[in-house]
């Protein structure tokens, strides 16, 4: 299985836009141009607004193409923000009601609120989407970009840049919250040169898609903020490790890695100062254990990526036996925000020992299907019911699935906790790269932990038994139960197996895969003892074989 | 005596070469080029066969034996040629939620092929993916590269035959 040869391609089209003569706009009209609308013919609404505006004779209004407006699962999504109004589900023919909302907008028109869906974000990480062309550098420049790397180098010191990043309490987003001040400083202090940093842009869970989205919507703030960790770590050169199913990601980075070349914000000298540092994009080839540190050294090396042991981590050994930096993409496009505003504001975000914010991927039976970003500690029921507008069809909520196949399960008594990390640990799941994917009475957890498990034995790389031959069975263990056809010493082989491999894994993905299993036993055992002792699947959804089987 | 190095020469002079070429030569020739020389030969080809193999590992001097190696290990290369039309269906977790375990078994059932398959005529290649990021248009297809989503088993079947 997993394979995509072909590539989704976006339209070449030339886009037709209506440039201001002098001054702002009056009206303006922001088209999302992220791959979810962008897959709903984003690009023909775009080339239909600027040709009836063209016709109605409409002046000083601007149509401008945007990342991630965020409702994905009203797109394509189009905008006007001087007053707020949002116009879902756009056709090509209702492009004429957006032309004439435009004729209507009164200069000072004041914006009106959105609903709980953007009124209950608080965006730090994504707080341009929607509103910068992803395409244009000087956009970005417009809206304060880069004057954090250019306040970096002019006013600090590497070991102060370092230092506000620790105090800010900022720790790593792609699951594991490793503190990111204590990784820079820790490669910043190995010995060796050249140094690396790397961004993991290899978003492997099944559900997530907060990555793509800050890649496709601010590729410049990525590049800032991996330039700011170049210069707090002394490293000289890059590279951003992205998934080849991200076609438009890439696209974009690769065009925001030119401009700013060009425009001297990335090579040798950035600003006029004696800083270099350039960065280069690999491609991945679809490879889940890829997102794995040490295996994701190997791919970019051109080897096959299979984790290795550590220590010695990569802060002190990694990309050519060099001090590497691997940091997230959400984690750098944090990094601006902070160097800008202060560490004390970002410290002032958040719950416990979590600070900030965290973007999450609203997937599954869900009716805001998006991508919302929240101050940590908000609680389940918040984002799900508040921001994200409750369950399809009104149907009973059953769980919510966190952190990938490394995750676990999250049912309905604890809507009302605080997400952060360590919460979410205490429960048996953890908060991941932030796919939030909400469950509800048509789904079997048994299938759900079944599915996780013919993941993970798909995407072991097969290096170290535990993994290879633990998945496979753990696999073959929840079919037979799936079947109807398994016994209670089944069950019992299942949880020790899931126990064994846990702790002899080499790599996350082996340690965590056993996860799933051990959070829906947690909290629908029921549900498997329905399986198991009745021959019976709850939800409707597993075919259990009538005649008896098994001695 | 050492064997003075010659660069080896493309295995045929079809002009899509030259753009494996020119990739290899950006990064270098080395072997830390081979999965970015990968993906250009299977952009410019669709698949990668033996000669492109064996080319790209000479070029970049890395044995043939690994270079296979990393070409069987990413699910994202293929060494066999691809059907006329290639349906690619996202298992991620939103849309086996929502419904992609009967669109693969649609196919199983209506054009008895499994994934990684090709049907007997040569018309449709059946593939799938880990998730493409498209959770919203969930369950979603790729269909000759366009993404197709909320799609049920039977309009996508039916679309496919229409072919």
């Amino acid at each position: 299985m997993s394979e995509m040869p072909v590539a989704a391609r976006t339209s070449r089209r030339r886009v037709t836009t209506v440039e201001p003569l002098d001054g702002p706009p009056r009206a303006s009209a922001y088209v999302c141009e992220a791959a979810s609308c962008m897959s709903m013919q984003a690009r023909d609404i775009t080339v239909r607004l600027g040709e009836l505006i063209v016709e109605a004779g409409l002046d000083n209004v601007h149509i401008k193409r945007v990342g991630c407006l965020g409702l994905c699962a009203a797109g394509p999504l189009v905008e006007i923000p001087e007053t707020g109004q949002l116009f879902e589900r756009v056709r090509p023919d209702d492009v004429g009601a957006i032309v004439s909302a435009l004729r209507k907008v009164k200069p000072n028109a004041t914006r009106a609120p959105q609903g709980p869906f953007f009124e209950k974000q608080l965006r730090v990480a994504t707080e341009n989407f929607g509103v910068v062309d992803p395409e244009s550098l000087d956009d970005y420049l417009e809206h304060d970009g880069y004057q954090a790397l250019r306040r970096a180098l002019a006013e600090m010191t590497s070991a102060e840049v370092r230092d506000e990043i620790t105090r800010s309490g900022l720790r790593g987003r792609g699951g594991a919250g490793y503190p990111t001040g204590l990784k820079w400083t820790t490669v910043a202090k190995a010995q060796g040169s050249p140094k690396y940093v790397i961004c993991n842009a290899d978003e492997g869970d099944p559900g997530a898609f907060m990555d793509r989205s800050v890649l496709e919507s601010d590729p410049y703030r990525v590049l800032e903020g991996m330039a700011i960790a170049a210069f707090a770590v002394h490293a000289t050169e890059g590279y951003v490790y992205c998934r080849a199913e991200y076609p438009l990601a890439v696209a974009r980075l690769r065009s925001a890695i030119r401009n700013a070349q060009r425009a001297g914000l990335l090579g040798s000298g950035i600003a006029e100062t004696a800083f270099s540092f350039d960065v280069q994009v690999r491609l991945g080839a679809g490879a889940f254990v890829c997102g794995e540190e040490t295996a994701l050294i190997a791919s970019v090396e051109g080897r096959r990526g299979t984790p290795r042991p550590r220590p010695p981590y990569p802060a002190v050994s990694g990309l050519w036996g060099q001090p590497t930096l691997i940091n997230n993409v959400e984690t750098f496009a944090n990094v601006p925000a902070i160097l800008r505003q202060g560490a004390e504001w970002y410290a002032a975000i958040g719950h416990g020992k979590s600070r900030g914010t965290k973007v999450f991927a609203l997937a599954g039976r869900i009716v805001n299907t998006g991508l919302v970003e929240v101050p940590m500690g908000m609680t389940l029921r918040e984002i799900v019911f508040d921001i994200g507008g409750g369950i399809i069809d009104g149907r009973p909520f059953k769980a919510v699935q966190t952190g990938g196949p490394s995750g676990g399960c999250i049912p309905a008594q604890f809507l009302d906790m605080p997400v952060d990390y360590e919460s979410l640990i205490e429960v048996g799941s953890f908060i991941g790269s932030g796919g939030l994917i909400v469950m509800d009475d048509t789904s079997c957890m048994v299938d759900v932990a079944k599915y996780f498990q013919d993941f993970c034995r798909d995407e072991s790389c097969g290096k170290c038994t535990p993994c290879r031959v633990g998945t496979t069975q753990m696999y073959m263990l929840l079919d037979q139960i799936t079947r109807g056809a398994a016994t209670m010493d089944d069950l019992a082989t299942l949880e020790r197996l899931a126990g064994i491999v846990q702790k002899t894994a080499l790599c996350g993905l082996g340690q965590g895969a056993p996860n799933p299993i051990f959070s829906t036993l947690r909290y629908f055992r029921d549900e498997y003892m329905a399986h198991i002792v009745d021959r019976v699947c709850p939800a409707g959804v597993c075919a259990i074989e009538t005649a008896e089987v098994m001695a | 005596m050492p064997i003075p190095y010659t660069k080896p020469s493309a295995p045929s002079d079809d002009k899509r070469w030259k753009i494996v070429e020119t990739r290899m030569r950006r990064l270098g020739d080395r072997p830390q080029a081979l999965i970015e020389a990968l993906h250009a030969a299977q952009e410019a080809f669709g698949y990668l066969e033996t000669d492109a193999l064996d080319y790209i590992g000479d070029t970049l001097g890395v044995p043939h034996s690994r270079v296979y190696g990393v070409a069987t290990f990413y699910s994202f290369f293929t060494l066999k040629p691809q059907g006329e039309h290639t349906c690619v269906v996202c298992t991620g977790t939103a849309c086996y939620i929502n419904g992609a375990k009967e669109i693969i078994s649609a196919f199983d059932r209506s054009l008895d092929i499994r994934p990684k398959e090709t049907t007997a005529d040569g018309k449709v290649s059946l593939l799938t993916a880990r998730c493409l990021g498209a959770c919203s248009l969930a369950p979603a297809v790729i269909v000759d590269g366009d993404v197709k989503g909320k799609i049920t088993a039977a309009e996508l079947i039916e679309q496919l035959e229409a072919m």
